[in-house]
């Protein structure tokens, strides 16, 4: 997925004098082929994640349109002021790609796990949030962010995952994707769980229990409509994300409905992180197991709500 | 082993306060005009840089103020955005608004906040008052410049508390390493941040010695002479391919005698008229 996403921003590079690249101390051979050919777009600019995004917010106000890619963590938490005062506040065309987003880096621990940056970056006016769900996806989603006129942070997932989009339903920012049609249930995904989520559906529908899933690709704005317009169909609303359940995509369902559709607030069920720092190392998928967020644990807090064992978040 | 911070401590008692001129005067009184507007305001860090601006907007930048968004004019980040009363009288007395905003400063309809808002006032480049951010826009714009061949020069303020901030230092490796002899980093070193003198709160010496190891080239000048001031800018760049930075040393609440060199006066609100005439008295004519 990161090489996808990078690869295409090296094409939009060829085609587009206005992007540069602003990486911070990344991996050995990362973009050769863009520092060899475009070295003066090219910018790799140590371990210094405020300055990383003042400089592209500089570059930004002369016309400029960066790409600035590091480790989620370090481009969230560490230069947050950076990112609501120079690119937020001027409302600035950078394009913040955020190297493993959620529990990727699940070895690594706390420090490198990015699971509140959703929660952090959708409270932010004029951020546009993005968590694609597999590579395909990706290569879809990023020549449109060359001319979205406002700040906007890319999650990506660990390499390698799952392919569940289709190039079928198309991409467009803002409009989720109905991965598979409601039933009964509807799962709303972000990222990798939307892959989960598919899984939870397929084994629930083998029990006889129609289960949708809505892929939620852009978590803010959101697509709200999708989701008011499916409620009336569904008895139970559920939200998946590999993040912490304060603030993301489980608490902007649930704004929603507290706003627009306050008698659905109690046919939510949140999946998510507890509001905990990881205690465990391993895999991300052990860490996805730890926490209940694989397809077979999905499937089960779901059925433990429709036969009135679950406890339900709302 | 050499004291270089004692050293340079000492080299910087050579600035002895010059008499201020009627323009110097003027642009302080526009400083309290706006703060009887706002009925509050950092005075004493406006006050301190009201020389810095004079001669960068007078007599150093290339800047159309009917044309504010002029391509090639030379770009001017306020980073110590709660000095923007200075900012605000200079860009009145040029044209860039209405001196009248400045009687609304801080008002609910002003354009003028208490913090310079790029989006809201003509000739603000960038929004600042976040301490520690204009260095690396500065940087970005620098850069954006040499990509396009361009010109023009950007020239940023600081304050001297404000490089407490690490960004700030991050900015100047990136500076030193893009060799931007486009950018000019002006410390309005009053020597006083909000709750003490620097030299307590946090010791900045060797400063001299601080930006020329991050790769600046280096002068330090009175901040409230405007000949030296006009001297210094006029042999910009002072190394070619090195970042400029201009140490400028700066007296708080410069022109107020009785708010001179104290902390008090950093920001101030809840004047009575009394001390409004106190200080236009201070001023002078």
């Amino acid at each position: 997925m990161r090489k996808t996403c990078l690869d295409v921003v090296y094409d939009l590079a060829k085609q587009d004098e206005r992007v540069v690249f602003i990486g911070s101390d990344l991996g050995a051979g990362t973009l050769d082929q863009f520092r060899d050919e475009m070295p003066d777009r090219f910018f790799m600019e140590g371990v210094s994640e405020q300055n990383l995004i003042g400089m592209a917010a500089g570059l930004a106000m002369e016309g400029f349109i960066p790409y600035v890619n590091t480790i989620a963590t370090f481009i969230t938490r560490r230069c947050y002021e950076q990112l609501a005062v120079d690119l937020c506040l001027h409302n600035l065309p950078v394009k913040l790609i955020a190297n493993g987003g959620g529990l990727v880096y699940a070895p690594l621990g706390p420090t490198h796990l990015a699971i509140e940056d959703i929660a952090i970056l959708r409270a932010l006016p004029r951020m546009t949030v993005f968590a694609p769900c597999d590579k395909e996806e990706m290569a879809r989603l990023v020549p449109q962010t060359l001319d979205l006129s406002g700040p906007c942070y890319i999650r990506l997932a660990k390499g390698g995952d799952e392919i569940v989009s289709d190039a079928a339903h198309g991409f467009e920012m803002g409009r989720a994707i109905m991965l598979r049609q409601p039933g009964k249930v509807l799962i709303v995904g972000t990222g990798i769980t939307s892959t989960r989520a598919m899984h939870a559906a397929k084994e629930l529908a083998d029990e006889g229990i129609e289960c949708g899933v809505l892929h939620m690709h852009t978590v803010k704005p959101m697509d709200e409509a999708a989701i008011l317009s499916r409620l009336d169909d569904v008895e139970l609303l559920v939200t998946v994300e590999e993040h912490t359940l304060v603030g993301g995509l489980g608490s902007a369902v649930g704004d929603l409905l507290l706003d627009k559709a306050p008698a659905s607030v109690s046919r939510l069920l949140r999946l998510g992180i507890p509001d905990v720092f990881a205690d465990k190392y391993g895999t991300q998928d052990e860490l996805l197991e730890y926490y209940g967020l694989q397809g077979p644990q999905i499937a089960q807090s779901i059925r433990d709500v429709l036969n009135g064992a679950g406890e339900q978040v709302a | 082993m050499i004291n270089l911070a004692a050293l340079e401590r000492e080299a910087h008692s050579i600035y002895e306060p010059v008499a201020l001129d009627s323009r110097s005067r003027d642009l302080r009184r526009l400083v309290v005009r706006a703060l009887v507007g706002g009925g509050r305001g950092h005075l004493g860090s406006a006050l301190s840089a009201i020389e810095i601006l004079r001669v960068l907007y007078d007599d150093v930048m290339a800047h159309k103020p009917e044309q504010h968004k002029w391509e090639d004019r030379d770009r001017f980040l306020l980073s110590k955005g709660h000095g923007c009363l200075a900012q605000y009288a200079i860009l009145a007395d040029h044209g860039y608004f209405s001196k009248a905003e400045l009687d609304r400063f801080c008002r609910f309809d002003g354009i003028l906040g208490g913090h310079p808002d790029a989006g809201k006032v003509p000739g603000v480049e960038a929004s600042t008052g976040a301490l520690g951010h204009g260095p690396s826009i500065a940087v970005g714009m620098a850069v954006a410049a040499k990509l396009k061949g361009a010109a023009h020069r950007i020239f940023v303020v600081t304050g001297d508390g404000e490089i407490n901030e690490g960004s700030v230092w991050e900015a100047a490796m990136a500076a030193g390493k893009h060799k931007l002899d486009n950018l000019t980093i002006i410390v309005d070193y009053n020597k006083l941040q909000s709750y003490e003198r620097t030299e307590i709160v946090q010791d900045l010496e060797p400063l001299t010695s601080k930006w020329e190891s991050f790769g600046f080239a280096v002068r330090n000048v009175d901040g409230h002479d405007v000949e030296g001031l006009r001297r210094t800018f006029a042999t910009l760049p002072f190394a070619s391919g090195r970042p400029n930075a201009v140490i400028a040393h700066t007296i708080k609440s410069r022109g107020v005698a009785h708010a001179e060199g104290d902390p008090a006066w950093h920001h101030k609100s809840n004047m009575t008229a009394a001390e409004i005439d106190g200080i236009l008295q201070a001023i002078g004519d």
